[in-house]
């Protein structure tokens, strides 16, 4: 609270409140009534979005780290080849190849069209989903290579002389430590897959970007949309940072 | 037409388009970097030099800049910035000016770029051993040439990496401008797949360019950071 | 502002024709294809009926016009920025905009039908889309139709950014069925839509929604361009290169009653 109480940043703050305040009284806000159940909606649907895509996202980056870490080659070059894909190429042409491309073969295949998972896969969200994850685990994959490569070696050779099975020397040993070492970039890596969700309005589905595409394009009123979803993406990073802060907090912490 | 055909470089295949929008990433991206690179240069030395008031400024900068989607931003800066331009010219009794569509995605991914530089670069010119810097105070070097001689060939070799990322990150940004309908890769790829209806063939065809883009550049920022690294003392293996 | 000066005081004087610098106008055209009436082709020349019915424009008012890309749900902004002086890009007049921008005359209006797969029994009216997911383009007067009309009934109404999105996810088979303007639709179940798709009719028309038909749009209080656009269209309407730029795509009138 002191750091809040200097002088020129109690008139930054002054500053800041007359700008949201000149925002908020003089923006035409007609609309948010209306689309207030939309945007619940939207935001739900954000949330959701993000918080699925990292955890299946972050299951798939522990193989792939693993696997370029110290796995045997023919399982280290795929791995690696997957990372540098995902991570050499834009979202946006990842999720437009697998809505437009991959989603429009499976009509064609009878047993798919007739199958259960139709009325699923002919929706837009699981493409989404699967983008998202995918875009994820690539980028989480390449910090996981450095984490599990910076295992103190030591470590895993004492546990192998005590006589520990391979899945437990990874259970107890590898992984707590590797995840201890990213657990500090997770929550920045997380605000940036916040930052990735938007682009999956581009293929129909309605998270609170696409709400607000939708208020503009009904109400063609240009800025205070976006000024409402700039300030929910805002509150959802500050959410995010202190989750991770929070996280990190009850981490046990070895004194260096 | 077979895929061969489809990717032709002239009519009617759509190489050409492919290759016209590639161009136009490419300078958008290069533009792009270096306005981010002048933005945070001039942003790391506020931030690590600058007063008080510079410092909470900066801070605010990269903050808001770093924790919104792109996407907004390129939407408020792409139109709310020529509006504003273009208000403030006709209110001083200008005729409206014409921003091209290169200036603004310029503009909008350098503001972008220039939040991420800002962070790279602070970090890097703080890892430079300011007993160098005092040194050369002693000799009594003005501050420029301190700048130019000690403070930046030393953090370039840190500052490398971190950059190499940004760079890759506005070759990629670029195609978030194919949403606001300006005419780059994944627009003009996006074009030919919907005319053609050859999603696949296209969107491949565009990946495959994005990744030799992101393969060269990793490749020649390693180059440079050794280059940049000419100087170091030889570093011994895990330390560091 | 000098440049809205000369045009004005050009036009008031009658003096266009012997004007002796063209006037720019950036005309903003979304870069999806929406064939017939505007797509990029492989060279990247813009081609379509409205790109041609757009140089006649042009020329008639002997304006330098200059195709702006935008997307679609930019190109109102855009002419707000004054990144663009004119959109001709089959935007419909309808009364929401007009709160924004101004239109022009209209230049052409087509009826409205729904599209869906063969051997559906889907028909243009609540009853036959009972239950069905419909495709529409965001922000168009079908989108407006369709909620006013089938917003009680459909299972859901999904909005595209283009109507060649919600063309290929009727073939996907990922909606029932969509509606747009007839001679966009009499292209698409001609072409890529063949195998899978057919007009199943008109909707029934709704002249507060459907009957203002397509104009320019332009910046409001942009007197001059619009008074140029409105004669132009009357020129071209009277010295029969309307006609004859509609007789290279369509097979009737398209200009509406």
């Amino acid at each position: 609270m002191r750091a809040l109480m200097m002088p020129h940043r109690i008139v930054m703050l002054a500053v800041a409140a007359g700008l949201v305040a000149w925002i908020v009284l003089t923006g035409n806000w007609s609309w948010l009534p209306k689309y207030a159940p939309m945007i619940g909606q939207g935001v739900w649907r954000t949330i959701w979005l993000l918080v699925l895509s990292v955890m299946i996202g972050f299951s798939l980056a522990l193989p792939l780290g693993l696997a370029q870490a110290s796995g045997p080659w023919y399982l280290a070059r795929p791995a690696r080849a997957f990372c540098t894909v995902i991570r050499g190429t834009p979202l946006l042409l990842q999720i437009w190849l697998l809505y437009y491309g991959l989603g429009s073969l499976f009509p064609g295949i009878p047993w798919i069209r007739e199958s259960e998972l139709w009325p699923i896969l002919r929706q837009a969200w699981p493409y989404a989903l699967l983008a998202l994850s995918l875009s994820y685990a690539g980028y989480e994959g390449e910090v996981m290579r450095g984490a599990f490569a910076s295992v103190p070696r030591g470590q895993i050779e004492a546990a192998r002389a005590m006589g520990m099975p391979r899945r437990k020397i990874f259970a107890r040993i590898s992984l707590p430590l590797a995840f201890h070492s990213v657990l500090p970039t997770l929550g920045g890596e997380t605000v940036l897959q916040l930052k990735a969700t938007p682009l999956v309005a581009t293929i129909t589905v309605i998270e609170i970007y696409a709400v607000a595409s939708r208020v503009r394009q009904d109400t063609l009123i240009t800025y205070e949309p976006l000024f409402l979803v700039a300030a929910i993406y805002l509150m959802l990073a500050g959410l995010i940072v202190l989750g991770f802060r929070w996280l990190e907090s009850r981490q046990p912490r070895r004194a260096a | 037409m077979d895929t061969l055909g489809l990717l032709a470089l002239s009519p009617p295949g759509w190489g050409g388009t492919l290759l016209v929008g590639l161009w136009a990433s490419i300078r958008i991206a290069v533009g792009a970097f270096g306005l981010g690179l002048a933005i945070g240069l001039a942003g790391a030395y506020g931030k690590i030099y600058g007063g008080p008031v510079l410092r909470d400024c900066l801070a605010v900068y990269t903050t808001v800049v770093r924790a919104l989607p792109e996407l907004i931003l390129i939407l408020l800066l792409y139109f709310g910035l020529t509006d504003l331009v273009n208000k403030l010219m006709l209110a001083s009794g200008y005729g409206r000016i014409q921003i091209s569509g290169v200036t603004a995605g310029v503009l909008v991914l350098g503001v972008v770029q220039g939040a991420y530089a800002t962070e790279v670069l602070r970090g890097a010119i703080l890892a430079v051993p300011s007993g160098q810097i005092e040194a050369a105070r002693a000799m009594g070097m003005p501050a420029g040439k301190i700048a130019r001689r000690i403070t930046i060939p030393t953090m370039l070799g840190l500052a490398l990496p971190g950059l190499s990322n940004l760079w890759l990150i506005a070759t990629k940004d670029t195609a978030l401008l194919a949403i606001v309908g300006f005419n780059e890769l994944t627009l003009a790829t996006r074009q030919a797949a919907g005319t053609t209806k050859a999603f696949f063939t296209f969107f491949i065809a565009a990946g495959v360019i994005y990744l030799v883009i992101s393969m060269l550049s990793t490749w020649g920022f390693a180059r440079l950071e050794a280059w940049a690294r000419r100087g170091d003392p030889p570093r011994t293996a895990g330390g560091g | 502002m000098t440049r809205f000066t000369f045009a004005a005081a050009a036009l008031a004087l009658g003096l266009t024709a012997g004007a002796a610098e063209a006037q720019k106008v950036r005309v903003g055209m979304a870069p999806e294809p929406y064939p017939p009436f505007a797509s990029v082709d492989a060279s990247g020349t813009w081609t379509g009926w409205e790109i041609d019915l757009m140089w006649a424009l042009c020329k008639a008012a002997e304006f330098e016009c200059e195709i702006t890309p935008i997307a679609w749900d930019g190109l109102i902004p855009a002419l707000e920025a004054g990144q663009i002086d004119a959109i001709m890009n089959s935007m419909s007049i309808n009364e929401e905009r007009q709160k924004v921008i101004d239109f022009s005359d209209k230049y052409y209006n087509t009826p409205a039908v729904i599209v869906a797969a063969k051997g559906d029994a889907i028909t243009p009216d609540p009853e036959g889309l009972t239950g069905k997911i419909l495709g529409v383009q965001v922000s168009t007067i079908h989108q407006t139709y369709a909620e006013k009309h089938f917003g009680g009934v459909a299972a859901e109404i999904k909005s595209y950014q283009t109507q060649d999105e919600a063309n290929q996810d009727l073939v996907a088979g990922r909606i029932d069925a969509t509606q747009a303007d007839s001679t966009a639709m009499d292209a698409f179940v001609a072409a890529e839509g063949a195998d899978c798709c057919e007009i199943k009719g008109a909707v029934e028309n709704d002249p507060a929604v459907l009957g203002l038909g397509v104009g320019v749009g332009l910046r409001k209080g942009d007197e001059a361009l619009k008074e140029a656009f409105n004669k132009a269209i009357a020129d071209v309407r009277a010295d029969g290169s309307y006609d004859e730029i509609t007789s290279k795509y369509f097979t009737s009138s398209i200009y509406g009653e």
